[in-house]
């Protein structure tokens, strides 16, 4: 429970951080997701085995992060928080996948923990990539982004009221949970029927509580479409931006910046 | 033809469960009206106001705003007319900052965007609420919040405003700056609400309620100094008619 309020508190902490107006919250929420979704896809699609080449791509979220003073430690603990999810998905890898391959002194090391660690670099980039999205543009802006793009408005306002709809669930979560550890003099766990009831509450006075919010937007001329008054105006900037961001990705991804750069530091000691 | 009166007419409503909410209301609210509607817990106050913004169509009898009857068909109509303010805040506030949440309900009246910026200022100072605009409505107090969910129907301009238990969570002060806002919206006004004092200041007329069904309906100035009808409807007089002269000076002051 306690768990999922900070996680809450910090996305709408990073959310809010987005209003703030610097450098990098200002850039259109369009281009944004146009480099995020570059980044991502650039991060992703390298073989399996990749560990070296990823680890430049860690330039774009340092600098993003300090242009839009998005505080490391917060981040960082998103990382923490969601890497249980990589762990999971690669765990296998080392045990199923024992081929040798690389030797350093007398130390192997298997394809498995190669494969392994590449799973974990991919996801902290993406997880990062993501962050810096919410925290440079915001939740709302975002979604503007998407629409601007192109997505079908009904799949955006869903994506806002899914939002809103989430801290409306901890809310009441948070609530029930206070309600019972009041009654409960300190008993940690609930029995079982006990907390079924909880889960059965939860459910109902979410729900509830959704519908009433549908019909304060329905009370307020909402017919399926949300406005919003911010305008979008793309600037050079934002063009500046993407063609950056686009070559730089680019450059990472087939260029093999760590060797040519490698190869330079040799040719310049020789 | 006027926008502004509201006619109920032998309104009956049966909650989905099975729990009868109104068993038969009429009433008739002529334009610039203010009404007070009273009544004990699960009277049915919520419930007729809900009605009255086309939240709940009514099963049986009719409902109508300034000759349109409030049906599924009229639903736009209505909600341009009527502003509802909601008994929990929360059910109210869904947008991330409360300037957008305010700007909502002028945004689907497709406005220009200078004039929805207009409004939201004028709603959010009338409320006293311009030091909060840009903060997340969920990360507010219950008084901040009940100012907020206000703002979000004055900036729809509506012709009649409908109020549920407005003042609950308020501090003194911000209480008597809403009173005196609903003295300075001139058009109709429902209120229900447990804050009798309010309603004696605010409320030229009084409708209490009592299981679903209207008990009484007259001037508030009678009605809320009626000891009986007052305990048989489960409520009490309000603090400045139980001659307290304290009291009775301190309101006067606000
Ligand atoms: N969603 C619902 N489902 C079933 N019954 C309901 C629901 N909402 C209210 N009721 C019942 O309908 C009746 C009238 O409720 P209503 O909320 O209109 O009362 P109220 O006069 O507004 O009370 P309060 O002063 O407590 O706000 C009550 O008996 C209540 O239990
Ligand atoms: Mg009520």
């Amino acid at each position: 429970m306690a768990m999922l309020n900070t996680v809450l508190g910090d996305i709408d902490a990073l959310d809010r951080l987005s209003s703030r107006g610097g450098i990098a919250n200002r850039i259109d929420p369009r281009a944004m997701l146009i480099a995020t979704a570059l980044f991502v896809l650039a991060v992703v699609s390298y073989p399996k085995y990749e560990i070296e080449n990823l680890l430049p791509f860690f330039v774009y979220p340092i600098i993003m992060i300090s242009l839009g003073a998005v505080p490391f430690g917060v981040v960082a603990r998103y990382l923490l928080i969601a890497s249980p999810f990589a762990v999971m998905v690669g765990i296998f890898n080392p045990l199923l996948d024992t081929r040798e391959m690389i030797v350093v002194g007398s130390i192997s090391i298997s394809s498995g923990w190669i494969s392994f660690i590449s799973i974990l670099l991919r996801f902290s980039l993406s997880v990062s990539g993501a962050l810096v999205l919410l925290a440079c543009t915001g939740y709302v802006r975002t979604c503007a982004g998407l629409a601007g793009l192109g997505a079908p408005r009904l799949l955006v306002t869903q994506f806002l009221l899914l939002y809103r709809f989430v801290f409306i669930l901890a809310d009441e979560a948070y609530r029930m949970a206070r309600a019972h550890s009041l009654r409960s003099r300190g008993a940690r766990n609930p029995g079982v029927s006990v907390f079924a009831s909880l889960a059965g509450h939860l459910l109902i006075r979410a729900y509830d509580r959704g519908l009433r919010l549908h019909q304060a937007m329905l009370a307020r001329g909402f017919d399926g479409t949300l406005r919003t008054n911010r305008e979008l105006r793309w600037k050079p900037v934002d063009t500046l931006f993407v063609v950056v961001c686009a070559s730089f990705f680019a450059a990472l991804r087939f260029g093999n910046v760590s060797r040519t750069l490698g190869e330079l530091v040799m040719e310049t000691q020789r | 033809m006027s926008h502004h009166i509201v006619e109920v007419k032998d309104l009956i409503y049966r909650y989905p469960d099975g729990t009868p909410a109104l068993a038969g209301v009429t009433f008739r609210i002529e334009h610039g009206e203010s009404v007070g509607i009273v009544g004990a817990n699960g009277a049915g106050k919520s419930t007729l106001l809900s009605h009255l913004s086309g939240c709940i169509i009514a099963q049986s009898g009719l409902v109508a705003i300034g000759e349109i009857p409030v049906t599924k068909k009229t639903l736009p109509d209505i909600r341009r007319a009527v502003g509802t303010i909601f008994q929990d805040p929360n059910d109210q506030l869904f947008m991330p900052t409360v300037e957008e949440d305010v700007a909502f309900g002028p945004l689907n009246m497709n406005l220009p965007a200078e004039e929805v910026e207009r409004r939201v200022a004028m709603a959010l100072s009338k409320v006293n609420a311009l030091h909060i605009r840009k903060r997340p409505p969920y990360r507010l107090s219950g008084g901040e919040k009940r100012a907020a969910a206000i703002a979000t129907a004055l900036s729809m301009s509506p012709d009649i405003l409908v109020l549920d238990e407005p003042t609950a969570a308020l501090d003194p002060r911000t209480r008597g700056l809403l009173i005196d806002l609903l003295h300075g919206f001139t058009h109709t006004k429902i209120i229900a609400s447990h804050d009798l004092d309010m309603i004696l200041d605010v409320c030229k007329r009084t409708i209490v309620m009592y299981k679903g069904a209207v008990m009484a309906d007259g001037a508030t100035e009678q009605i809320l100094a009626d000891i009986e009808l007052l305990h048989r409807s489960g409520l009490e007089l309000p603090m400045r008619m139980q001659s307290c002269p304290k009291c009775a000076g301190k309101d006067k002051e606000s």
